[in-house]
């Protein structure tokens, strides 16, 4: 565990989610904390998104509880936009406006967009305390620019192939530093290169923050401390 | 939200996304800006204008007024559901900054709609208002009541499936009140014969109920917007 994240620790306790008389989850149970990586795999069907999306705290579960802790301490579900990022088949962009523009206004809207001082204003929570320990968040150029989106920034989102938009959806993921990354289908749509670049980002993602991947990629599979194996 | 600094510029990033996309893609101006002439022209052309006593003249703007919102007030949170966009938004945003970036635009939305509508709708009728500064007055907190009550049923609303229908249905009950001063307020302003109490008490009705609108959908906002 870094020091730098300040241990946040995710808990999934006894969750179950039923969508009407369909019972997708029942009874699930795990932790993971800063610097693990836990794997969600099974068929399809079986929840791995939805456990994604609880996790996420964007979806609230039938029975059972989802809690994050930072050094100890529980943050509430408000927390969501510093707490988290996440990656998923279904977050989708603005197609009307550039990935710069997107992510401008996602930083913005997450009180990043502004001066060093009032993006610190913006973060009093000890969550986001915790996020921006580690310094400064990337900017939009830097972030298109490490997912190999340079050159075009200014083109429309609607333009995009899904290989882009899936490496845009990292971008925005990562934009303000998250302790708790979640990837569902983390390679989804990508290149070889692409690929390898997610591979990366886990691999740098593992030693400093708290990592869910659904995946049924052997692959995506082995990076993972910790294996929740889903039933359909 | 920490400080009111931080929330208006969030608030005002939101309304800037909504601003820029409508002035790409015309979504919701067109459909709205469509429906009100169109609906206006058929009615002058069809009826004539000293056939309508003011509480008709003024009834007819405000039907106008009230099926253009209903028409594209609901598309700033209907489109972030189709576009699948909703996501990306409640993980990055405060329900707060959404919900006043979202009213924000729908109030600039009417607001160009009534600025169109209004002058069109005295022309077309041949109407000289004998108050036109309370026929302002009316437009302008008409507009805001419309806009207010609109943005939290469109937000109620969104994720239905018959999101049209369901839109109207929900919002007539709601901006019943709204309207039914909006329409008091313009007769007023339109036949000259203006009960003066009763004139300042239609204002006053429309500017209480708009901030109780206003008021009682920040409390409601974040249960209508996550799950």
């Amino acid at each position: 565990m870094t020091e730098q994240q300040g241990g946040f620790e995710l808990v999934i306790d006894s969750v179950s989610k039923s969508f009407g008389a369909r019972h997708v989850l029942r009874s699930v149970s795990a932790r993971a904390q800063t610097g693990q990586v836990m794997v969600v795999a099974g068929p399809n069907g079986s929840g791995k998104s939805t456990l994604v999306k609880l996790a996420a705290r964007i979806v609230r579960p039938t029975e059972g509880r989802v809690l994050w802790k930072l050094d100890g301490r529980e943050l509430s579900a408000a927390d969501t936009r510093r707490v988290v990022g996440l990656v998923s088949p279904d977050l989708n962009f603005y197609d009307e406006l550039s990935a710069i523009e997107n992510l401008r206004f996602f930083a913005r809207v997450r009180g990043l967009g502004t001066t060093d001082s009032a993006a610190k204003g913006a973060i009093s929570s000890t969550a986001t305390k915790a996020a921006t320990r580690t310094g400064s968040h990337e900017s939009a150029e830097s972030l298109l620019d490490r997912f190999q989106l340079a050159g075009r920034g200014d083109d429309l989102v609607g333009a995009y192939s899904s290989g882009m938009k899936q490496r845009l959806k990292y971008a925005f993921a990562l934009m303000h530093n998250p302790p708790l990354l979640l990837l569902d289908e983390p390679t989804a749509n990508l290149d070889e290169r692409g690929i390898a670049l997610v591979r990366d980002t886990i691999a740098q993602a593992g030693a400093s923050k708290c990592v869910v991947i659904a995946t049924n990629e052997p692959e995506e599979v082995r990076l993972g401390d910790i294996l929740i194996q889903l039933r359909a | 939200m920490t400080s009111s600094s931080n929330c208006a510029h969030e608030v005002l990033a939101v309304l800037a996304k909504d601003l820029r996309s409508e002035y790409r893609t015309r979504y919701a101006l067109s459909a709205v800006l469509l429906f009100a002439v169109t609906a206006l022209a058929v009615v002058s052309f069809s009826v004539s204008p000293y056939s309508l006593e003011a509480d008709a003249q003024s009834a007819f703007l405000w039907i106008v007024l009230f099926f253009s919102a209903m028409s594209g007030l609901s598309r700033s949170f209907v489109r972030e559901e189709e576009a699948r966009t909703a996501m990306a938004l409640r993980l990055a945003a405060a329900p707060e900054a959404v919900y006043l970036g979202k009213l924000l635009f729908n109030i600039t939305l009417q607001g160009a709609v009534a600025i169109v509508v209004v002058p069109l709708f005295l022309v077309l009728m041949d109407i000289a208002p004998a108050h036109p500064g309370l026929l302002v007055w009316a437009a302008v907190l008409g507009t805001l009541a419309l806009a207010s009550s609109s943005t939290i049923i469109a937000a109620v609303v969104s994720r239905a499936n018959a999101k049209g229908a369901l839109f109207a249905v929900l919002a007539f009950p709601v901006t019943l009140p709204g309207l039914s001063s909006a329409i008091r307020a313009t007769t007023a302003a339109l036949q000259g014969a203006v009960g003066r109490v009763g004139t300042a008490g239609d204002l006053r009705a429309l500017a209480a109920y708009s901030v109780l609108m206003i008021a009682t959908s920040l409390l409601l906002f974040d249960f209508v917007w996550n799950d």
